[in-house]
């Protein structure tokens, strides 16, 4: 009966680590050195540095493609990326996606924060989903992310120096001039006031907040 | 079902605990540490014993991630201090931008993995007992042996230089007291006067960390002593990020005008290696001529070595460093013992904080698994290191490596330096990222 259990629990052990283990060393050693500037098992403790836990593989494989053909501006990242191969890059991405997105609390300013949530719901919401929780499609995680790089990345995308999905730098446009250039920081305090580890799907609408694509072009 | 001993069981549980805790999917790490505990309590079988001597970067890291790999791995750290302080920040310190508490660490962090700490001078290691002796006269045996004892100075390279006149004339390059004693001086001296620094000679700790030390005195002095001068004398003809410092030091210090706050003298131009020091003239004596120089403050950064016990253990070659098996980290000269960081020739890593920290998971690993009978496969090496100019004005060194015919190569390709025509914000942007590394990376060692 006993060694039967062991049995068991020893198969189901090896099933889930079906590569050699050496190799899961290697993983461990490759993901171990983006930790020193990512923070522990990716959530980053700030105060700039991104989170890169929890986004879904494609999503962190094209970040680092992007890091590694200059497309994406850094200030570090390209000459990192561009010292790792693909099959690293989908091993960093696997081992990333499966750790949670610790998030922290950061200085905010409630009524920046306010006009953002509003901002994110009529603007931003359809691609970042939940309050920007949701990694899809390459949305990445906003909620709760290092106000300081969200900062940086809203400047990036606005300058133009960053390129975006054509829906968003149509949204943006539409915020920007309906809103002003401080829409960006609004957004910026929205994100980094959330700190739920819960994510839940926002359903409370108020009766006159509405998605920008109700507004017609003119607006 | 397979027919097994419940003794290859447990050998076989412990490396698949090492998968289940690297890639830590679908149980937590520490409800399966926990199950593998308690399995290996009842049957007594131990994976080994660890010994590692020096809680810094290196010697910390190691420590830990040895336990979060294999808990059965009974770890002991032998550090002397109860605080660390680290090098790596206190150059704000000393330019009145940073606190002493916030370089400040303990090992609590690290006693939650189950780490035994003991705050005592390792002073001897018989390597045929495998035994590390300590100055109150412990003794702790060991299987593997890690040495991370960083640097010692060559106090013999410097006349008129030694342990007992750097509490008067600081190197600075051990955090902590000495970080406080230039501070200090910098504090109390008068407007217009001079701060030398005296550069050594390669391979040293920290290559750029002189050049960032000139630039936040600098940044200091502009702010409150605008009239004082900084004097580098050095023993070489470049130095580390040397484009990027000269580029920073014209936009905020006035380098290359009549106005330089700083002035940097290599062996060429009038400079060289400090030989000998004063320490009642407050002079120091510089190059092959030996020309005087006097200043208000001096800073020596004397050339180094490797780590006392390193070299009293015969862990050292001619040059003063300790020669490694680049893989693993094991000594050349001696088997079962491991050197990281500052005290090992890790070409072509340079000594840093950073690099501690990544040669020390590759040899925790390397040891976690040699005591399974396996090894590790192709290890990657990563070294990241800021340097900060003046408040808003940051750079960057950055390196990947593979293993390659023996030597620690860089990836071709990838890593170098910030670019010189970074923009203004991007200098600021690096600034902010150096402060979150350094958070990261002390959660990482001490957490």
């Amino acid at each position: 009966m006993i060694i039967k259990k062991y049995a068991l629990l020893l198969a189901s052990g090896l099933m889930l680590s079906t590569s050699a283990w050496a190799t899961d060393w290697d993983l461990s050693i490759l993901v171990g050195n983006c930790i020193g500037c990512h923070g522990p098992e990716g959530s980053s403790l700030g105060p700039a540095t991104p989170t890169i836990a929890g986004l879904e593989e494609d999503t962190f494989v094209e970040a680092m493609e992007e890091f590694k053909e200059g497309e994406r501006p850094s200030t570090i990242m390209e000459r990192i990326a561009k010292g790792y191969t693909q099959q690293e890059f989908e091993q960093m991405a696997s081992y990333f996606s499966k750790q949670p997105f610790v998030r922290h609390t950061q200085e905010v300013d409630a009524q920046k924060a306010k006009k953002g949530h509003h901002l994110h719901r009529k603007y931003c919401e359809k691609c970042h989903e939940d309050n920007g929780y949701t990694d899809h499609e390459g949305s990445g995680i906003l909620a709760g992310q290092w106000m300081p790089n969200l900062q940086f990345n809203l400047a990036d995308f606005h300058a133009g120096v960053r390129n975006m999905p054509r829906k968003m730098k149509k949204r943006m446009q539409k915020m920007i001039k309906r809103y002003g250039e401080n829409s960006l920081e609004n957004l910026v305090h929205f994100y980094g006031s959330q700190t739920r580890t819960d994510v839940k799907r926002d359903k409370d609408h108020d009766s006159d907040d509405h998605d920008s694509d109700d507004d017609s072009d003119s607006d | 079902m397979p027919k097994i001993t419940r003794r290859q069981f447990i050998k076989l549980a412990a490396g698949t605990t090492a998968a289940y805790t690297m890639v830590g999917s679908i149980e937590s790490q520490a409800n399966h540490s926990e199950k593998v505990r308690r399995i290996v309590e009842k049957r007594g079988a131990i994976q080994g014993k660890v010994v590692v001597i020096g809680g810094g970067a290196g010697g910390a890291t190691a420590a830990k991630y040895i336990r979060k790999a294999d808990p059965s791995i009974e770890v002991t750290l032998i550090e002397p201090k109860e605080y660390y302080y680290t090098c790596f920040m206190s150059n704000e310190v000393l330019a009145g931008e940073r606190a002493m508490q916030s370089i400040k660490f303990g090992y609590d962090g690290l006693a939650k993995y189950g780490i035994k700490v003991v705050h005592s001078l390792a002073t001897g290691i018989d390597s045929v007992t495998k035994q590390v002796t300590t100055q109150s006269g412990e003794t702790f045996n060991y299987d593997r042996l890690i040495v991370s004892p960083g640097i010692d100075f060559q106090w013999e390279a410097i006349e008129g230089y030694d342990e007992r006149v750097a509490e008067q004339i600081p190197h600075a390059w051990q955090a902590g007291q000495q970080t406080v004693l230039l501070r200090q001086q910098l504090e109390a001296m008068k407007d217009g006067g001079t701060v030398i620094i005296a550069s050594p000679p390669n391979p040293f700790r920290c290559p750029p960390g002189p050049y960032e030390r000139a630039s936040l005195i600098a940044h200091y002095l502009k702010q409150h002593k605008p009239k004082s001068k900084i004097l580098i004398l050095d023993a070489k003809e470049k130095f580390s990020k040397q484009g990027l410092f000269t580029q920073g030091w014209q936009e905020l210090y006035g380098y290359g005008t009549d106005n330089s706050m700083i002035e940097w003298l290599p062996p060429s131009q009038g400079g060289g290696e400090v030989v000998r020091v004063d320490a009642k003239e407050m002079a120091v004596y510089a190059g092959d001529f030996e020309d005087r120089y006097r200043g208000q403050v001096i800073n020596i950064i004397p050339p180094q070595k490797a780590g006392k016990i390193a070299v009293d253990s015969g862990l050292v070659d001619e040059t003063g460093w300790c020669p490694i098996n680049k893989k693993t980290f094991e000594s050349t000269r001696q088997p079962d013992i491991h050197l990281i960081g500052d005290a090992c020739t890790a070409t072509k890593m340079p000594k840093s904080g950073y690099a501690a920290n990544s040669q020390a998971k590759i040899c925790a690993l390397s040891i976690v698994a040699s005591l399974q009978g396996k090894e590790i496969g192709n290890p990657s090496y990563l070294n990241t290191c800021y340097s900060l100019i003046g408040k808003d004005y940051g750079v960057s060194v950055a390196a990947v490596y593979r293993l390659q015919d023996n030597m620690i190569t860089p990836v071709e390709g990838a890593g170098g330096v910030s670019p010189m025509d970074a923009s203004v914000e991007d200098r600021k942007r690096e600034v902010l990222y150096a402060q979150s590394w350094f958070k990261n990376i002390t959660d990482d060692i001490f957490g």
